[in-house]
């Protein structure tokens, strides 16, 4: 069995506390996708139906339009970080013929590990989504791609659920690639088909044409989770958490200058400071927030801890939700060495299919390393080489590097100026956002 | 018609097509060294890029009309049989069959080179580029034809003219050799950032 | 495909579209048709948002023709609303 990665094992729940053992269970409140309290081990499928109880299963068309009903409903969302409606999806797909379902847990963004938690620890519940995604679309096959740190857990638990009979879906559990752009969607199935996790132009719109040339229909591992519990309890139970626009619960990871970093599952709207709270507060006073990813941005701190945790909350800020990044940057970090570090990460990571990307992130990497460095000149070239740079591939890698790097220098203005100064204010010795080696990339 | 000039006339037909046949060994190498330096941008200085590339296009096009007269004229021409199936299906000649073969494997895999690169649009990158490969085949196969059906290479001149372009086309396959070699570690067709090889960047 | 996202400010004027992956940046495009196409500071073509003006028509089906590796597309321009 597998544990949960390290130092983010422990989370915390937000909300009352479970059902009395004995009764029939009830719809879950918070925490409704991870366990109530930890255990260190992926609850078992006993356990998985003791706390939720059977599956929703699609027994008759009508059933199956009913269920749709309440995906549509409940207004659940990809929790990826696109936050594409799902019900779009699911009934795209489901028009086509011989679809496939995908389970993404890729989770090749180093600083969040939701999926990996989510997957290690109620595999069954990702699972169960996936095979009602496949029940409404009429597909017969789920593909789930973990993380190679959760490909054990998710395993045994599909070997748990026995093999399906005739006619019944098939689960395949894959392990997925490693790298930062290895989590895109096409790339996925790219990885799937042909061995190469990159974006590629071959699937221009995967819910027609995608994997072996069958509609794909591809999900992030929580959203899925969440369409699990919809299917149970349905959509108004889904809408009690969360705010009328942006229902739900969502999975943060929260790290950095906080006490206990760990994987959250918190009502859409919560505000900030609030969870911080809930990861034991902050260990030292923050300075700055980076949110959604490295694909995210910057916020200053007091702009932002006491707005609520949303795509509208955030905007104000410049900021979303997007795959549930909140990294605190104490004050005694430097903001421009954190996002030089993570800017030539994202460089390093590019597939290498496309010019403005391969050679512009690059050349923008190499500009932040010289502003972190104290040389300040290159400012202009770097605002040029940004915009040269912007939506110019053919995902949204290069998109995603540009937007941090303009809230970096937007947030740590501040310390461009002390930097030309000559002095900064980063004291600490050890970076805070985690980039891989060279290594392991 | 008096007798000589009768002769004359039908000496003429061998006479233009041998001498298309010449010209059209120097388009043809023309076409291929343009091509290379198309594909490798060792265009020179502020020539823009689009030159070569068209000027490749454009003289194939030309070639393929001079082919027709270099064909027609050795076929009409009385005094050899080659026949017309000939043209295409190799060795299939009276006249000197391994020469003339060599000409028809030429003109095969011109043909394929040239239909597929009109159709470019239709077939997709992939297909064109695959097919297009051929072309380094068809040169050497058309200048082997010209050194053994022509039989004029004791003329100075046509000598030159030979072995001109087999130097000329020596050059640019070299020069084509070596920038596949230097653009030989970057994935696909592309390079990495410091590894810009000999031309700067341009794959 | 490309970005330059936003609408034409001409709806019905044909737009052009570059394939990212499929283009090496070897800058003929920018020769052929200036008027809509510049190169980034690596090469790599930037393609004005509007449409192609029905002067640069036959111009522009050129430029798309003559890409070596036919990374180049002319699209229908979004039709009047």
């Amino acid at each position: 069995m597998t544990r949960a990665p390290a130092g983010l094992a422990r989370y915390a729940r937000a909300g009352q506390p479970g059902p009395p053992p004995g009764r029939p269970p009830a719809p879950p409140a918070l925490p409704r996708l991870l366990p109530a309290a930890p255990s260190g081990q992926p609850a078992s499928l006993a356990e998985h139906l003791t706390r939720y109880g059977p599956r929703a299963a699609v027994l008759t068309e009508r059933s199956r339009v009913g269920l749709l009903r309440e995906v549509q409903e409940s207004g659940l969302t990809g929790r990826g970080g696109a936050a594409f409606p799902a019900f779009v999806k699911l009934s795209t797909v489901a028009a086509g013929r011989d679809p496939v379902v995908i389970a993404n847990g890729t989770e090749g963004e180093p600083a969040s590990a939701k999926d990996k938690v989510l997957l290690t620890s109620s595999p069954h519940l990702v699972l169960d989504g996936a095979v009602l995604a496949a029940e409404l679309t009429g597909a017969r096959q789920v593909i789930v791609v973990a993380h190679r740190d959760a490909v054990a857990a998710v395993s045994a638990a599909a070997a748990e659920r026995g093999r399906p009979g005739r006619g019944r879906v098939q689960i395949t559990v894959r392990a997925a690639a490693g790298g930062f752009v290895a989590g895109e969607a096409r790339a996925v199935v790219n990885w799937l088909s042909r061995g190469r996790p990159v974006p590629t132009a071959a699937y221009p719109r995967l819910f027609e044409r995608g994997l072996g040339g069958a509609p794909t229909l591809l999900h992030n591992v929580e959203t899925l989770a969440h369409l699990a519990l919809i299917g149970r309890y349905g959509a108004a139970w889904f809408r009690s958490a969360g705010t009328p626009a942006e229902p739900g619960s969502m999975l943060v990871t929260v790290r950095g200058a906080v006490r206990v970093p760990s994987v959250l599952e918190v009502g859409l709207g919560t505000p900030l400071q609030d969870i911080l709270e809930l990861a034991g507060g902050p260990s030292a006073p923050v300075q700055a927030l980076l949110l959604g990813g490295y694909f995210g941005s910057w916020a200053r701190a007091e702009e932002v801890i006491g707005q609520p945790f949303s795509a509208a909350g955030l905007a104000g800020a410049g900021a979303a939700p997007g795959a549930g990044l909140i990294a605190a940057l104490p004050a005694d970090a430097c903001g421009l060495a954190e996002t030089a570090r993570v800017v030539r990460y994202l460089a390093d990571s590019s597939a290498g299919q496309c010019g403005p990307c391969l050679f512009g992130l690059d050349a923008v990497a190499g500009q932040v390393e010289q502003l972190a460095r104290g040389e300040r000149d290159g400012l202009p070239l770097l605002r040029r080489w940004l915009g040269q740079v912007d939506r110019r591939g053919a995902c949204a890698h290069p998109d995603g590097a540009v937007r941090l790097v303009r809230s970096a220098l937007r947030v740590f203005a501040s310390e461009l100026d002390q930097h030309d100064q000559g002095w900064c204010r980063g004291t600490r010795p050890d970076p805070v956002l985690p980039v891989p080696s060279r290594r392991d990339r | 018609m008096s007798a000589a000039a009768s002769l004359a006339g039908q000496q003429g037909l061998w006479f233009l097509s041998r001498a298309s046949g010449l010209t059209l060994l120097i388009a043809c190498t023309a076409v291929l060294v343009l091509g290379i330096a198309a594909r490798t941008g060792a265009a020179p200085g502020r020539l823009p890029r689009f030159v070569p590339a068209e000027l490749h296009r454009n003289l194939a096009l030309f070639c393929v009309a001079f082919l027709v007269l270099h064909v027609v004229t050795a076929l009409l021409d009385p005094f050899v049989t080659i026949g017309w199936a000939a043209t295409v299906l190799p060795f299939l000649s009276g006249y000197r069959p391994l020469a003339i073969g060599l000409g028809a494997l030429a003109v095969d895999l011109g043909g394929a080179v040239l239909l597929t690169s009109l159709l470019r649009g239709r077939l997709g990158y992939r297909r064109w580029r695959a097919v297009h490969w051929l072309a380094y085949l068809a040169w050497p196969v058309a200048f082997a034809h010209s050194l053994t059906a022509g039989g004029d290479l004791h003329i100075w001149w046509v000598a030159l003219v030979e072995w001109g372009c087999g130097a000329a086309a020596a050059t640019a396959l070299l020069a084509r050799a070596f920038h596949a070699l230097a653009h030989r570690g970057s994935r696909g067709s592309r390079t990495r950032p410091g590894n810009r090889g000999l031309a700067g960047g341009y794959r | 495909m490309t970005a330059a996202s936003g609408r034409s400010p001409h709806p019905g004027r044909p737009l052009i579209r570059v394939d990212p992956i499929a283009c090496a940046g070897r800058g003929l495009c920018a020769e052929l048709l200036p008027e809509l196409i510049t190169l980034d500071d690596w090469g790599f073509p930037m393609i004005a948002d509007r449409g192609v003006p029905p002067h640069l028509a036959a111009d522009a089906r050129a430029t798309v023709k003559a890409c070596p590796l036919l990374a180049l597309r002319l699209i229908p321009g979004p039709g009047p609303t």
